[in-house]
């Protein structure tokens, strides 16, 4: 339209400094996200081989043109194939994908209401609730995943207390349990699921809530039909922040879980150091990101569409 | 200026709303303070008062939102005090429209349609006719975003006059529109009140606009209401100093009432001058008198020998305003008084000028004795 607008489409007025800051983020992205994949990729395509490294092929640059093509040829989707062929994998990454809902699901029930009764507490009380929220994350995380062993283990903390309290005779089996994956899953993750949707409902216009009682709507039921669909992409946010890294999670089903049905973080840990296997854990590494693009879209899609509607 | 019934000459036995010695406080401010109000049926009813007059609790604890302290709130004869707002046959706009951002306009306007599980059919009809009651037809399915300011204003007074209330509130509706929609916006509202019979309770700062839309105002300070009546009587018949300036621009002659006779007492001021006042106070009292600066006549030459109340000065301010124009004289001792003059002819602004000799004077009707 006018003068400014069109210098800043050819970018002929941009100086050196202000694209390197544009350029930052997707530097950072290509060095440390794309390059690694790419890698990693690369090496599910290959052969395990005894060698160092421990696969087949690598690129020989000294042998030119004909390396290149040796390489290009050595490359198969043989381990892709090993993985859907194998129960063991299929099972693996269902198994990572119902704890996940699950553990998410109850981090939902727990963290909502949570962040609502923060966000509705009083002014001056609020960043005091935010520091305990985020308190845990001063002491080493697998300090505090060892600190739940103790506390779940047979002569631990909790059966102690259910004896004195008189709820069981026995002390109950809580280690190497799924009880005690989505214990420590739920404790790890809830300041995840808590923060977003604490900043959804703080911004909240509480004129709205008002507005919804004079229209004779009650208190409960206001929850549901104002408050909820305008903190929904808060909660989203909180959601995916905790279902993505559950379903990759190795540390709390491998310290806290038991070794019936292991989830895929640790099949993918026992490829890659048990067997040695590099290609293969790189394969279920592929996999594993492909199957979380899928909440990630449907996430930015609706988001998207949201931002649509509204223009 | 206002249209309907003016309540306050043959107003009802039985008022629709009433205050009985209500205070809320909080902390240690009380915002209400052992206040008593009437609203009857079919007034439209304003608020008027200078920012933490408590205007703006009242309506809040009429909606539901606040509990008194004390005394009792009541709607139709029955002590609402303790019903929650859900539950009240009252309505409110609020200042800021709270539109439900997620909704349509139609989702807004139904929203409270919704909540008596009022049937689909049913439901759409009445929102129809809202929307043509307030001139938004065809704009059921835009978002609130997608609307001017003065359109969101209107899907607000939609929404709240769905419902059919008993009482619509209306908390400084028209504060954030500008000039002329707004003074379009209150005949509007006026218009609205009138044919739809509803009692209308209005919060504002602005005197004008109270003025211009209420039947009553109640002028509030400090929690308190210093004077509810008609417009022309808070403007004409103001019972302290504090209304007589709060509404209005107001000249105060303070002194001491000399003599009285047949209505009219004889005022002497602290320098001596003599006012001419028709009032019925006793003599020896301290008063004031309030006069309006259109109820001074200023002559350019000395005023004719049978004016009352003449006083001589100089022009030491002129504000030219289109319509009138205001000037500031100083008498002789120095005291500074006001005085407005139509400018009937288009010349009329361009007939005195600063430090120009002039007398004004004012007729005994012109001023009111304050006693308060």
């Amino acid at each position: 339209m006018t003068k400014r607008s069109s210098q800043m489409d050819s970018g002929s007025g941009v100086s050196l400094g202000a694209r390197l800051i544009v350029a930052a983020p997707y530097l950072w992205l290509l060095g440390f996200f794309l390059v690694p994949f790419l890698i990693v990729l690369k090496i599910s395509l290959s052969e395990s081989a005894i060698a160092q490294p421990p696969y087949l092929p690598v690129l020989d640059l000294t042998a030119g043109l004909r390396g290149l093509r040796d390489f290009v040829s050595g490359l198969s989707f043989t381990n892709y194939f090993t993985i859907a062929g194998d129960d063991l994998y299929l099972f693996s990454y269902l198994k990572s994908l119902e704890v996940a809902a699950v553990s998410t699901t109850i981090l939902l029930v727990c963290g909502v209401p949570l962040a609502y009764a923060m966000a509705r507490a009083p002014r001056a009380a609020q960043p005091l609730l935010v520091t305990l929220v985020m308190l845990p994350f001063w002491t080493s995380f697998l300090i505090r995943v060892y600190a739940w062993i103790n506390i779940l283990q047979r002569d631990g903390l909790l059966n102690q207390a259910l004896i004195r309290l008189g709820l069981v005779e026995e002390p109950t089996t809580w280690l190497a349990t799924d009880t005690a994956v989505y214990i420590g899953l739920v404790y790890s993750y809830l300041p995840f699921m808590v923060l977003p949707a604490y900043a959804s409902f703080e911004k909240f216009d509480e004129s709205l809530l008002e507005a919804a009682a004079d229209l004779g709507c009650p208190r409960w039921r206001t929850f549901f039909v104002i408050t909820l669909p305008l903190a929904w992409r808060g909660l989203a946010a909180g959601a995916l922040l905790c279902f993505v890294p559950i379903v990759g999670e190795f540390v709390v089903p491998d310290l806290l879980g038991g070794s019936e049905a292991t989830m895929i973080g640790q099949t993918l840990w026992t490829e890659f150091f048990a067997n040695r296997d590099w290609p293969a854990a790189s394969a279920v590494a592929v996999a594993l990101l492909v199957l979380l693009l899928a909440p990630i879209a449907i996430y930015q899609h609706l988001q998207t569409r949201e931002i649509k509607v509204r223009q | 200026m206002t249209s309907g019934p003016a309540p306050s000459s043959d107003l009802p036995a039985e008022p629709l709303v009433r205050f009985e010695s209500v205070s809320k406080r909080f902390g240690n401010v009380a915002a209400v303070d052992r206040l008593s109000l009437d609203i009857y049926s079919n007034e439209f009813f304003a608020l008027l008062g200078p920012s933490g007059c408590g205007k703006t609790t009242l309506l809040r604890l009429l909606a539901g939102f606040e509990r008194p302290d004390e005394g009792r709130i009541m709607l139709g004869g029955r002590d609402i005090a303790a019903t929650p707002p859900h539950r009240r046959p009252v309505n409110m706009m609020f200042q800021n429209y709270a539109l439900f951002p997620h909704l349509t306009v139609a989702g807004n306007v139904a929203f409270g349609l919704r909540q008596d599980g009022l049937a689909k059919a049913a439901i759409a009809a009445r929102v129809e006719e809202m929307l043509a009651l307030v001139k938004l037809e065809g704009l059921g399915h835009r978002r609130p975003d997608q609307l001017s300011g003065g359109q969101r204003q209107r899907v607000a007074l939609a929404r709240s006059l769905a419902k059919r209330p008993q009482v619509l509130l209306l908390d400084e509706p028209m504060a954030a529109l500008d000039r002329k929609l707004r003074e379009q916006t209150q005949f509007e509202l006026m218009e609205l009140q009138a044919r739809l019979g509803l009692t209308f309770v209005i919060v504002t700062h602005d005197q004008s606009e109270a003025m211009t839309v209420a039947h009553r105002i109640a002028v509030m300070d400090r929690g308190r209401v210093v004077q509810a009546a008609t417009p022309a009587e808070i403007y004409e018949r103001p019972q302290s100093r504090w209304v007589a300036e709060f509404v209005g621009d107001v000249n105060l002659i303070e002194g001491i009432v000399l003599k009285t006779d047949a209505g009219e007492a004889v005022i002497g001021d602290k320098r001596g001058r003599r006012y001419r006042v028709a009032a019925d106070v006793a003599a020896g009292a301290q008063i004031s008198i309030a006069l309006r600066p259109e109820k001074i006549r200023i002559h350019a030459g000395p005023a004719p020998p049978d004016a009352p109340n003449t006083m001589r000065g100089k022009v030491c301010d002129v504000g030219y305003l289109g319509s009138v124009s205001t000037y500031k004289v100083q008498l002789d001792d120095g005291v500074v008084v006001k005085a407005t003059v139509a400018n009937v002819a288009r010349t009329s602004g361009e007939i005195l000028r600063t430090n120009d000799n002039v007398w004004l004077s004012w007729p005994p009707d012109a001023a009111i004795v304050l006693t308060a």
